[in-house]
Order: C-alpha cells, then sequence, then structure tokens
C-alpha cells in the first residue's frame, strides 16, 4: 500500500508544484517507487517543473474517464529511477474529477507505488478538495505573510474535516508544515512572519524552511526539480525536508541571515 | 431539460441557527392577549405580518386547548404565523398544526453563576452539559454548544468562530471570535489565556479587537456584561 501525501495551501503561487516536483524527486532519490499526481486539472504545470512536457501524452483525465490506461499516462522521469508524473489535463476543468476516478487511479497507483504525491491546485474548491481527500500526509506550505498562513489555516481546518479520514473517524491526516520562500533577512527588518511567528500561529510540526532562493526559478526555468540543483540552499533544504520526512533527525537550516551558505562555509 | 444524474442528491438537510420570536402568555383569557396584541400592532403595523413566532406559557400558568386555540385563531387572522408551542405536549400542538420545541424560554433548574458585577436581568443561564475540544480551530471553522458551556484547550485561529449558549473557556490563543450566551444569557462569560480575539461578544452586545485595550491584548482576559456593555480585565 502506497502512502498519499497532499501537498497544499490554499493561496496560489507559494510553491506547491515546485515541492511537490522536489519532494516527489527526494522520495523517489531514496529508493521509494513514487508517482506524482498533478491535480490542477486546467492549468497544468507539474510537467514544465519536472521537465516532461514533450513527452505527454496521455492524461489523469483520460484515466478517470477510461479513455487511456494508468501505464500508457504515467510519464516516467529520466533522470531519477522509480519516480513517475501523471500529468493534469489541460483543456479540461476540475469538474472533470471525481470521487470515483480519483479513488480507482489512486488504489491502481497504490498497488505498484510506495508514495504518491498529490500536487494541490490552489483555492478549496473541488480540486483541492479531491486531491486531499484520500490522503494519508500532507505537506502544508505557506508563506511567512499573514494571508498565506490565514489560509494555511483554513486548509488545516478541511484536512481535519473534509477528508476520507476525518469522515471514517480514522487517524486524522498527518500534517507537516513547510515554509516556502524564507528570507531572514527580511524577518530581521520586520517585513515577514518569522518561523516561529508562522508555527505558533498554525500549531503544526514544522518539516522544513526553504530560503527564497534564485535557484528555485532557475531548476523551474530548466524543468528540473530544485533537489537535483544540490549545491544551492534551496535544493538542500528540500534534500533536508525529505530526510525528515522520511524519518531522519535534521537540524533546520537557512533560518537566520549569518547562518546562510556562505556562513556555514566559512565557519566550518 | 436533461434528467438529473442519477443518485445525485435531491435534497440537502441543513440544520441552522435562527432567532424565533417568543410569544410568552401572561393570562389565561384570549381575548384580552389578543386586545393588548392589536394595541401593540397598531403601533408597528406591518412588522409582524408573515412572522413566525413560538408560542410560550409564563412561569406558573398552565396551558389550555381553549386559551390555544382562540390565541392561535387570532394570531392568524392578524397575519402573524404561529410554528411552534414551547415546552408543551404534543397532544396540544398537533390539532393546531404547530410544532414542539423544546425549553426555549423555559426556566432551567438555576445554576452557580460565577459572580459577575452584574445585576443582568436576562434569561437564565442554561445548564447543559460543557463541550470540550482538544483540536485547534481553525480558519472558516464554527463550533456551537448548544445548551452549555464550550471549553477549549487548543488555539482558536483568526477567522473561526466559537459560539456557546453558556460561557466560551479558551486555555489558549483565542484569535478568532467567541459569542458567548447566544441565546441570550447575559451571565455567560468568556475566559481566554490569550486575548487576540477579533470580536468577543455576550447575548448579542460584541467589542471589535480595535475597541479591546492594548493592556489586555495577548493576556489572560475575562469578558462579561454589565448593563449593556461588555467588560473586559485581565485575570
Amino acid at each position: 500500500m502506497a502512502r498519499i501525501v497532499v501537498v497544499t495551501s490554499g493561496k496560489g503561487g507559494v510553491g506547491k508544484t515546485t515541492t511537490s516536483a522536489a519532494f516527489a524527486a527526494g522520495l523517489a532519490q531514496a529508493g521509494h517507487r513514487t508517482a506524482v499526481i498533478d491535480f490542477d486539472v486546467g492549468l497544468r504545470n507539474l510537467d514544465l517543473i519536472m521537465g516532461c512536457e514533450r513527452r505527454v501524452v496521455y492524461d489523469f483525465v483520460n484515466v478517470i474517464n477510461g479513455e487511456a490506461n494508468l501505464n500508457q499516462a504515467l510519464v516516467r522521469d529520466k533522470r531519477i529511477k522509480g519516480l513517475e508524473i501523471l500529468p493534469a489535463s489541460q483543456t479540461r476543468d476540475k469538474e472533470a474529477l471525481s470521487v470515483e476516478g480519483v479513488e480507482a487511479v489512486l488504489s491502481e497507483l497504490s498497488r505498484t507505488h510506495d508514495y504518491i504525491v498529490c500536487d494541490s491546485p490552489a483555492g478549496i474548491e473541488r480540486g483541492a478538495h479531491l486531491a486531499m481527500y484520500f490522503a494519508d500526509d500532507a505537506l502544508v506550505l505557506t508563506n511567512p505573510e499573514v494571508s498565506s498562513v490565514r489560509d494555511s489555516d483554513r486548509v488545516l481546518g478541511l484536512l481535519a474535516s473534509k477528508t476520507r479520514r476525518a469522515e471514517n473517524g480514522d487517524d486524522p491526516v498527518r500534517e507537516h508544515l513547510v515554509v516556502t520562500r524564507y528570507a531572514p533577512s527580511r524577518v530581521g527588518k520586520g517585513e515577514m512572519l518569522s518561523v516561529d511567528d508562522v508555527m505558533d500561529i498554525l500549531s503544526v510540526d514544522l518539516l522544513g524552511v526553504i530560503p527564497e532562493s534564485t535557484a528555485v526559478l532557475n531548476a523551474s526555468n530548466a524543468g528540473v526539480p530544485v533537489i537535483l540543483e544540490d549545491k544551492t540552499d534551496a535544493g538542500q533544504a528540500y534534500a533536508d525536508l525529505v530526510a525528515r520526512y522520511l524519518g531522519e533527525e535534521r537540524e533546520h537550516r537557512f533560518l537566520d541571515e549569518n547562518k546562510g551558505l556562505f556562513g556555514r562555509l566559512f565557519k566550518g | 431539460m436533461p434528467a438529473p444524474a442519477v443518485g445525485e442528491a435531491a435534497f440537502e438537510l441543513k440544520g441552522r441557527m435562527t432567532t424565533l420570536s417568543v410569544l410568552q402568555l401572561k393570562s389565561q383569557d384570549a381575548r384580552h392577549i389578543l386586545a393588548q396584541l392589536d394595541d401593540r400592532l397598531g403601533e408597528q403595523s406591518g412588522l409582524f405580518t408573515g412572522m413566525p413566532l413560538v408560542i410560550a406559557m409564563a412561569e406558573g400558568l398552565e396551558p389550555s386547548e381553549e386559551l390555544l386555540g382562540e390565541v392561535v385563531s387570532g394570531l392568524r387572522e392578524r397575519g402573524v404565523c404561529p410554528v411552534a408551542l414551547a415546552d408543551m405536549s404534543p397532544t396540544l400542538a398537533n390539532p393546531l398544526g404547530l410544532g414542539v420545541m423544546r425549553n426555549p424560554s423555559a426556566p432551567r433548574p438555576p445554576r452557580e453563576a460565577i459572580a459577575a458585577p452584574s445585576t443582568g436581568n436576562g434569561s437564565p443561564t442554561p445548564g447543559g452539559p460543557a463541550k470540550l475540544v482538544s483540536q485547534p480551530i481553525r480558519s472558516g471553522q464554527q463550533i456551537y454548544a448548544r445548551g452549555g458551556d464550550l471549553v477549549v484547550v487548543a488555539p482558536v485561529s483568526a477567522g473561526a468562530e466559537l459560539m456557546a449558549d453558556g460561557h466560551i473557556h479558551v486555555y489558549s490563543s483565542l484569535r478568532g471570535r467567541a459569542l458567548a450566551g447566544v441565546q441570550g444569557d447575559r451571565n455567560a462569560r468568556i475566559f481566554c489565556a490569550e486575548l487576540q480575539a477579533e470580536l468577543i461578544a455576550i447575548a448579542g452586545n460584541y467589542r471589535l479587537s480595535e475597541h479591546m485595550s492594548t493592556d489586555l491584548y495577548g493576556g489572560p482576559v475575562t469578558a462579561w456584561l454589565e448593563g449593556e456593555t461588555l467588560q473586559l480585565a485581565a485575570i
């Protein structure tokens, strides 16, 4: 049985797709058979970030409608063994997703994979709801600013009430907080919330802090999951995050200015 | 017109909170009651037309079939729409085509009130069991403790809403809204360990965060009603 992980945030532009790509790639690098699904039907992006947009033939909606089987639609990553992408349809909208259809796809993937990463669309409507509905774990992303934190809080409420686990009265969805686009210098100037502020408001365990980094944009443009750029701060932060998710204890990095990459290198 | 999909729900049953006016009868004489009602309707004609109304008996008065029959038909003639009897037997309500409401205004056993420096003259404090919540209450969530107190031992986020017929206790940060005594209990109080609320209200009297003293903000605070004014003090 695979573990189903939703990457969600409520707000758009927080880094869900970047994180989904990096997280799935990291799990696959660690030897786990991983599928990552783009739930953002109509606004297909994951394939671009993963650099496989030229190899998309069939998509998630085709599989749900029985127009293609799962094997035809899954795009195998060329860099990492055991990583597959199920792209969203660009020509349809979220109404094309049904609970039964999503469940069927997830249970079929579940037989052959260790982890299924669901890249949620923004918002709290149908697409986002279906992306989280079957989840076992959730990576709840937030930027260190009040409106993003408020939206993530709303999503945490939905995870606790509108998921299959909540409806069946099973163990709740395990929630992990990921703070993205964190700029310690701006926190110092009081322009951003600190990680402590965010944790205080959301009261969720912190899985990782991803620094604001040009590496993210560069990697997106190149179609490479940023975790593969292992010399960059964001790449290392994602590697830490995956290791922590898999049970390893790692200290949080990139939390203050003077402990940035250079600071650490020179301090040894 | 396309046929609706099989299995698609044709209706949805929803629980809604609403305020109903209660007509409390303090006399056994239907004509006397209706005459006084006419005086009132005369002052505010039209205001009562179509208004749903619950009929209750004042304390100590026994309802009779005859009295209720006359009052109900009198109300209907005047355009008012009685919907239920409060705390009376269904055998009285059924022939009149009315429902029965459980205890909306009947006196409840008095509970040891926390001595508020108030001479509240509202309805008695409800005495139902308290509702305990130990999970964080998130933005957009609404928790209602019907008939009693609400005790929360986890943070309440901005954009969340707590409601209770009785007191509200929050043993953590309160960043959302808290409305105590929503059925009109003026003796209800609000307690919180860390006041950062957007709004607090007791029996409909509210105060917004911008009107809370900055000295109290972030600290342990209790709120109660004194007259029509909501009072706040550090604990």
